[in-house]
């Protein structure tokens, strides 16, 4: 039972900045804007939050820097997606090698620590919040252990995260906003012809999302590891793009994909060196790798169809 | 400003003129980020230059890095051309090593360089050519974006590739995460070694007989992709598959081939690696080569004299790099990537984002 609750825990934790960034790329796919860079919006938004929390002293100015960083490099995609109406792959593709290079000159220029950024202080980082009572609660079978383990004792951002979830879900299902980006994901010129702008409308999701991925990088430097380390972000982002995927560009179920694939994460630590009845060992690359074959499975249609937004990738031209 | 149209500028003017200002504008927000973290970016740019040109050592070394490029940069042309964008080179030059081993570890003891060498080559195109078919497998028959799927690939070549190092290929004994050793009959043969049949003495690097393969597949890739019917097929796909399909040819066969094509050539890139430097396959020896080729593709337009001129540009890039990066340790070799990034923003994102300004230039002329 123990060992349950200790793998939920992580389960949640390792889940959080996978369903922030699912969540941004959500926005920014319904609008019609395919987003790999992801990737590289947390990872220069966990290098901005972590130097700007070590020189500021303070966590939420940390998450500030963070979601301006992420912001800029969305705006940037918009640029060249919605303004230029250029590559939307290659545009992503860059602004991750962009991020995974710059990151370590600036971190090694500012701070001299090989790339890093020095590690925070406890003031300077994102705590665990734990919830009265959990002392109680030990004694308590169950009970005690599910309120300790899952509900209490995580950072802000998770909850903020538990928050985001339905908020999200609302607007992308039942508000104003939420219904143009659909619209215009689905088909930009009836959109345009109704009046929408269809500019305006990809910009504010890819903003939308840049603040998602900039909390998702904060979570990662300024909550889990107290600093930023190089790569620290490993694929997350793809993971949360696999996700995203797996939910068929809807909201919960990417959500739980990303829980999926924490879950998937947390066992495989558990699992190291330990022999299974029947199959014995399984190697960690082999569950490592779940995820991805399982995306790859996806979009082949063997598992169900991913019927992804329609004009997903085309530029918008106005037509005459 | 309009973007996104149909280019008014003169074929050369576009082949040059604009990946030129796109690579100065580049090396502009470089130079920014050097004098931003204290450095002085002329001086940056010399030592940088000098470290890939200027002495022997150093032009090997930037040779032999655009060896690999052109391979890559190659491969990711040649699915560029059927209108794939193809992120797995980077998994694909991965599994291509495994090929490369497996034949090494086949027939090393057994058969002479000029026999155990092309099978090797064989295998690593086979290899890259495998790992490159069911991502064109399944964007043709299944519509799944192939541009997922590779990422997807390169994830799932590194675990399987983790797997095996782990727990079959790694030396016995060995402190690194290395295969053995290939016995010398599979080493291709060095410029140093090839230097001493005709009397020179050159330098010692990696640079190595990889480099005219190189040449001749980009002779190669020229002659199919704009001289047969297979190739013409291949653009047209490119160009319009609706079209395309109209006309009669079997897409989903071309997106397959021009997969394994892509494969294949981007395998090529771990002979010169792994045969032609370590001698062993290493665990890291991919390095990022995979996405290099991107950004060489993209600056060299997909063209085949393009890819060699720009594979020697990021050659040169990633050797100069290194030198400065050892006489100027606020720079890492990071740099380089960011400087890459910044070339696929701007040579593939944003290719024709100084036309508007330049075609006023070329109007008044003609």
């Amino acid at each position: 039972m123990d060992l349950l609750f200790s793998i939920l825990e992580s389960t949640i934790r390792a889940a959080t900045p996978l369903m922030l960034a699912a969540l941004a790329g959500l926005f920014s796919e319904r609008s019609g804007v395919v987003d790999i860079s992801l990737e590289g919006k947390i990872l220069f938004a966990a290098f901005a939050s972590a130097s700007a929390a070590y020189v500021s002293g303070s966590p939420w100015v940390g998450m500030l820097a963070g979601m301006g960083v992420a912001v800029m490099l969305a705006m940037v995609h918009g640029f060249v997606s919605v303004t230029y109406n250029g590559n939307q792959l290659i545009s992503g593709m860059a602004i991750n090698i962009i991020a995974s290079g710059l990151t370590p000159v600036l971190g090694l220029a500012w701070f001299q620590q090989g790339g890093n950024t020095p590690q925070l202080e406890s003031e300077m980082r994102f705590r665990e919040i734990h919830w009265p009572g959990e002392e109680m609660m030990q004694n308590v079978p169950v009970l005690g252990q599910f309120y300790n383990h899952i509900l209490s004792g995580h950072s802000i951002i998770v909850y903020m995260t538990i928050v985001i979830i339905p908020v999200v879900t609302w607007f992308i299902y039942r508000s104003r906003f939420g219904l143009r980006v659909r619209a215009v994901g689905e088909n930009p010129h009836a959109a345009d012809t109704a009046g929408v702008s269809v500019a305006k409308i990809r910009y504010t999701a890819l903003f939308w999302g840049g603040l998602l991925c900039g909390l998702a990088g904060t979570y990662l430097s300024v909550y889990q590891t107290g600093s930023f380390i190089r790569e620290m972000s490993a694929g997350k982002g793809f993971l949360a793009l696999a996700a995203l995927i797996f939910g068929k560009w809807r909201p919960v179920p990417a959500v739980i994909g990303c829980l999926l694939f924490a879950f998937f994460d947390a066992i495989q630590i558990r699992l190291e060196g330990v022999a299974l009845p029947i199959v014995g060992e399984v190697p960690s690359q082999f569950i490592q790798v779940i995820p991805y074959v399982l995306t790859v499975l996806l979009m082949a249609g063997f598992v169900g169809r991913a019927t992804a937004p329609k004009a997903i990738g085309v530029p918008f031209v106005k037509s005459r | 400003m309009k973007f996104g149209q149909p280019s008014t500028l003169p074929r050369w003017a576009q082949l040059t003129v604009l990946p030129l200002l796109n690579l100065i504008a580049a090396l502009a927000i470089t130079a920014l980020v050097v004098w931003a973290i204290g450095e002085d970016p002329w001086e940056c740019m010399k030592l940088l230059v000098g470290g890939a040109f200027g002495y022997g050592e150093g032009i090997g070394y930037t040779l032999f890095y655009t060896t690999g490029y052109i391979f890559t940069g190659l491969a990711v042309a040649a699915a560029f051309h059927a209108g794939l964008f193809n992120i797995g080179g980077e998994g694909q030059v991965y599994i291509a090593g495994l090929g490369v081993t497996l034949a090494c570890y086949a027939f090393d003891g057994i058969l002479p360089a000029p026999i155990l060498i092309p099978i090797t080559l064989i295998a690593s195109m086979a290899f890259g050519a495998a790992w490159a078919y069911l991502p064109g497998y399944l964007q043709a028959k299944r519509g799944s974006h192939v541009v997922v799927t590779t990422i997807m690939f390169n994830y799932i070549a590194a675990a399987l590739m983790g797997y095996l190092f782990n727990r079959v290929l790694m030396e016995k004994g060995g402190t690194n995460t290395a295969t053995r050793e290939f016995a010398q009959a599979a080493w291709m043969p060095s410029f140093q070694h090839m230097g001493s049949w005709f009397g020179l003495e050159l330098p010692n690097t990696p640079l190595n007989a990889s480099l005219f393969i190189a040449l001749i597949c980009c002779v190669l890739f020229w002659k199919v992709v704009w001289h047969s019917k297979w190739g013409f097929e291949l653009r047209t796909t490119g160009t319009n598959e609706h079209a395309a399909k109209y006309a009669g040819i079997s897409v989903s066969k071309v997106v397959i081939v021009a997969m394994c094509f892509s494969g294949a050539l981007a395998g090529l890139a771990a002979v010169n690696e792994v045969l032609g430097s370590t001698h062993r396959m290493n665990m890291t020896f991919t390095n990022g080569i995979g996405f290099v080729g991107i950004a060489v593709a993209l600056m060299g337009r997909n063209h085949p004299v393009g890819i060699v001129l720009s594979a020697l540009l990021f050659g040169a890039l990633t050797q100069g790099g290194l030198d400065l990066s050892l006489d100027k340790p606020n720079i890492t070799r990071e740099m380089i990537i960011f400087i890459q990034g910044l070339i696929i923003l701007f040579c593939g994102a944003l290719e024709n984002l100084f036309e508007p300004f330049i075609a006023p230039l070329f109007k008044r002329k003609s």
